[in-house]
């Protein structure tokens, strides 16, 4: 088979055809041993382009905006697939992370701003040691974790009924994260306006700002309109530290700011040299998939 | 309506581990054998590539490589005076799917159970007498197989995997390096162990001066190049520290697209097809065989393929749910007793401690999924249990697999979870600390146990699988008595500070644990006790053979994959020695 024939399925006319004639359960491909023209590359790769974004070379080419419309693996929407005789692969499917793109908020309202970097600035603070959360771009990175499929429920089971249930079996409301968040900035401001007298938790003094936090974890807090204090709490906590020390391509940990600050190295990919070496600080530079600022320079 | 598929000689029902074991064993013997694998394909180069693998928000945090619950899940409480409700998000386990599964986002621990292991309930009832295996309601039973008679089977997938590890027995015969509690092995691992890092040995020495053996932890993270008997060639692991909950991009990780994938989706006679899951297992009329599966794939087709086997290949929750779906053994009532599918689920007992140093850089991102020096000392019963309440025992391991910090930063006791205090802790003592792992055995109880929940349903209708678990009295003196023992290890380290993280309370479903569910499809002497045979045959349906962790009557104190292998080899060996030239029961129930 020719490298063009390889590559056949990258042609529109085929893309545009219709799921149906694409690819059948019934279909199935040949062994190797069969005329060339049944290897079953090509169908396979055919699905790749339906299921995930084609990224041609190396994986961190593909980053940025291309990843809105990919569909992921182990999601509902992949198609279903019948190999044989070959262990199918296809050069430049690689399934890229999708990063996140532009600067300004997509999810959270101008109040909802002012509450997210509030609570975010005091769940990590900034100071001279490393970073505060804001400083490190967590509420982008949570706007766009809100506003994508984690935001979504993508990766929640959100099916009636839904009674509290225990502690022990987590989270149990039909809110998606999205939801939950959009319920939780609004009751929680109401609380403060019933308590505090206040416009909303961000017009508050940190030190009630951290007594409001804290009556959300422990769940001394009874918030309006169905919305759980613990879960909502911890679910934000989780987020922020997320925000923090994620890859930069998710919008937070400007600068890889917070791994500077514990030490981390980041996405280095073999430290058998220092294994032995019992003790010793690692002098790799920081580095994310997107690289580090070093390699930019001249 | 089902369309009616050309038969096949034997269907795989999921595509992991014991799948791939299956689907090779079998071809080679020259059956005809389709795989059928709810989730997607999945290769190292496209799905974890070294320019993209650690990515520790994309596929421990989001869930990339696991079971996606808003397609599946189960429902879960802790006793049948509860009102069971579903695990919404992934939490206490990490279910896989696709091609690979769980093989795919392992640690790669590769351990054999001790010989006493397979003997639970007889083994304890003639040295701690009767009571010690029946005491808080535990149901206990033997496996109605040995561990010599799984070491060929073991050794076979030690030698698939390249296994990196030093003896501590072989032949009977005690070796120095080695865990000298292991039963006698046959060989030698094929690859030598990995290299420690500055935590793991400074865990090794301090457990020698108190007394206790240590050795490095076998692991399916390959310390050097290796090609194992079906031709696949592995890399050696560099340590990037992103091995667990996550894929191999360096194919340093024995998982089925390492080893045995090269080899099987190269046969004629294999199929596989993915994003197809099966709906249930049909049955004849006198419900006595089955006359292969229906299922459906992603585009909502639905199917009925003709098998002469069916292999459960599933993970065990899967299995499980299959059998009771599809009237296979009659199942587990609590109340009375009686029946067996479903009975002794099981799970496993989880604490740690963790080590603060001031003087000593320690590096934790430079790690791999199974990088550990391990004691074995307090394990099954090595140990004497004469008044100590409890049957079982665990590993304790200085253990680095990685320093993702969203997961694994470790603070002192008493700091706060957020606030400038916590982020001056975590800077403080990232570098500076380590956990040591407490990995509990967990016995089997009445109460313990798996069915289908009578209100939520599935996307295809189906009941959800219902779990009733909860750790009893057994497991919580086991795991008290086990963390003492690993802060001892601790404290003779000469650390700053440590934090001890008991077992207290009930299973919740929220804090990841670790993904070793075992039973409810469990194996034994016979059928009034056991669902399945010592070669994993349905006792009621002899061309049904249920793989996996559901076989054991109870958890052992060691992770479950090396075993879960070696009883499918096992079981492998049996059908094409014996069963393919005479269809029917390989042990007379």
């Amino acid at each position: 088979m020719s490298s063009q024939d390889k590559f056949s399925a990258q042609r529109p006319d085929l893309e545009s055809r219709s799921l149906a004639q694409k690819i059948t359960d019934h279909e199935v491909r040949q062994p190797l041993g069969n005329p060339p023209d049944c290897v079953p590359v090509a169908p396979t790769v055919e699905v790749n382009l339906v299921r995930r974004r084609l990224l041609i070379g190396s994986a961190v080419v593909g980053l940025g905006g291309v990843a809105a419309a990919a569909i992921h693996d182990g999601e509902l929407g992949g198609l279903p697939q019948t190999f044989r005789g070959a262990v199918p692969w296809q050069e430049g499917t690689a399934d890229a992370p999708p990063g996140v793109s532009g600067s300004g908020y997509a999810f959270f309202t101008p109040q909802e701003v002012a509450f997210i970097e509030a609570a975010v600035g005091r769940l990590i603070p900034n100071d001279p040691v490393g970073p505060g959360a804001v400083e490190a771009n967590v509420p982008f990175f949570l706007d766009r974790q809100l506003a994508g499929r984690f935001g979504h429920g993508d990766h929640s089971y959100l099916g009636g009924p839904w009674p509290k249930g225990t502690p022990e079996q987590g989270y149990q409301t039909r809110f998606r994260p999205s939801q939950l968040y959009r319920a939780a900035m609004a009751a929680i401001d109401k609380h403060v306006g019933a308590n505090f007298g206040s416009a909303g938790f961000s017009k508050l003094a940190a030190e009630d700002q951290d007594k409001v936090l804290k009556g959300l974890e422990g769940g001394e807090i009874n918030l309006d309109d169905g919305v759980d204090s613990k879960n909502f709490f911890a679910m934000l906590l989780q987020n922020t530290k997320e925000g923090y020390f994620s890859d930069p391509i998710y919008g937070g940990n400007k600068d890889m700011g917070a791994w500077k600050m514990i030490g981390f190295p980041g996405a280095h990919y073999d430290y058998k040299e220092w294994v032995p070496r019992h003790g010793e600080r690692v002098p790799y530079p920081t580095v994310g998939f997107k690289g580090r600022p070093g390699w930019t320079e001249t | 309506m089902a369309t009616t598929l050309k038969p096949v000689d034997a269907v795989l029902v999921g595509f992991g581990w014991t799948g791939a074991i299956m689907g090779q064993e079998l071809c080679e013997a020259g059956l005809n054998v389709l795989a059928l694998e709810r989730g997607p394909w999945r290769d190292t180069s496209t799905d974890f590539a070294t320019g993209f693998a650690q990515d520790e928000l994309r596929y421990m945090w989001r869930h990339h490589l696991f079971q996606n619950v808003a397609d599946d899940t189960l429902t879960v409480r802790n006793n049948v005076n509860q009102e069971a409700l579903p695990m919404r998000h992934l939490g206490a386990f990490l279910l896989g799917t696709g091609v690979g599964s769980g093989g795919v986002h392992w640690n790669g621990q590769i351990w054999r159970f001790l010989s006493s292991d397979f003997q639970t309930k007889s083994h304890n009832q003639q040295r701690y007498g009767k009571k010690a295996v029946s005491d808080y309601d535990l149901t206990v039973q033997d496996w109605g197989t040995t561990y010599d008679e799984l070491e060929p089977f073991y050794d076979q997938f030690d030698k698939l995997c390249g296994t990196s590890g030093k003896a501590g027995n072989l032949k009977g015969v005690i070796q120095p390096g080695g865990n000298p509690f292991e039963g006698p092995r046959s060989n030698e691992y094929p690859t030598p162990p990995m290299i420690q890092t500055y935590a793991p040995t400074l865990f090794g020495r301090a457990a020698a001066e108190l007394g206790r053996h240590p050795f490095p932890h076998p692991t399916g993270n390959l310390s050097q190049a290796y090609t194992n008997p079906l031709g696949a060639q592995m890399g050696a692991c560099t340590y990037c520290g992103f091995c667990e909950k996550f894929g191999c991009g360096n194919y340093s990780k024995a998982s089925p697209q390492t080893t045995i994938l090269p080899s099987l989706m190269t046969k004629g006679n294999f199929t596989l097809k993915t994003k197809c899951e099966v709906l249930r297992v049909e049955l004849s009329s006198d419900r006595k065989r089955a006359t292969g599966v229906t299922y459906v794939n992603s585009a909502g087709e639905e199917f009925f393929q003709p098998a002469e086997m069916v292999i459960l290949s599933a993970y065990i929750l899967q299995n499980v749910r299959l059998l009771l779906l599809s009237g296979i053994g009659k199942p587990y009532d609590p109340t009375t007793g009686e029946g067996v599918v479903g009975k002794n689920y099981a799970y496993q007992t989880m604490s740690s401690v963790n080590v603060f140093f001031d003087d000593k850089i320690l590096n934790p991102f430079i790690g791999a999924g199974a990088l550990a020096t391990v004691i074995d000392d307090f394990n099954g019963d090595n140990f004497d249990h004469g008044g100590l309440g409890f049957i079982g025992g665990a590993y304790i391991a200085g253990m680095v697999t990685g320093g993702r910090p969203i997961e694994m930063i470790y603070t002192p006791t008493g700091t706060p979870a957020w606030g400038l205090e916590w982020k001056h802790a975590a800077a403080k003592n990232y570098l500076r600390s380590f956990s040591i792992s407490v990995h509990g055995s967990c016995m089997s109880h009445r109460g313990n146990y798996l069915d289908l929940d009578p209100t939520y349903r599935d996307i295809h209708g189906r009941p959800m699988l219902r779990m009733t678990f909860d750790f009893t009295e057994n497991e919580h003196k086991m795991s008290d008595y086990l963390t003492d023992r690993a802060a001892e290890v601790a404290r003779a380290m000469n650390p700053r500070e440590i934090k001890l993280n008991r077992r207290t309370g009930s299973f919740s479903v929220v804090p990841y644990q670790t993904t070793h569910n075992t039973g409810g499809a469990i194996m034994g002497e016979n059928p009034k006790n056991s669902v399945v045979n010592k070669y994993l045959q349905s006792w009621d349906v002899p061309n049904v053979f249920s793989m996996g962790a559901g076989a054991f009557p109870q958890n052992a104190g060691y992770n479950p994959t090396g075993t879960v292998a070696a009883l499918a080899y096992q079981a492998a060996h049996e059908i094409r020695a014996r069963y393919l030239k005479s269809p029917g029961p390989l042990v007379q129930g």
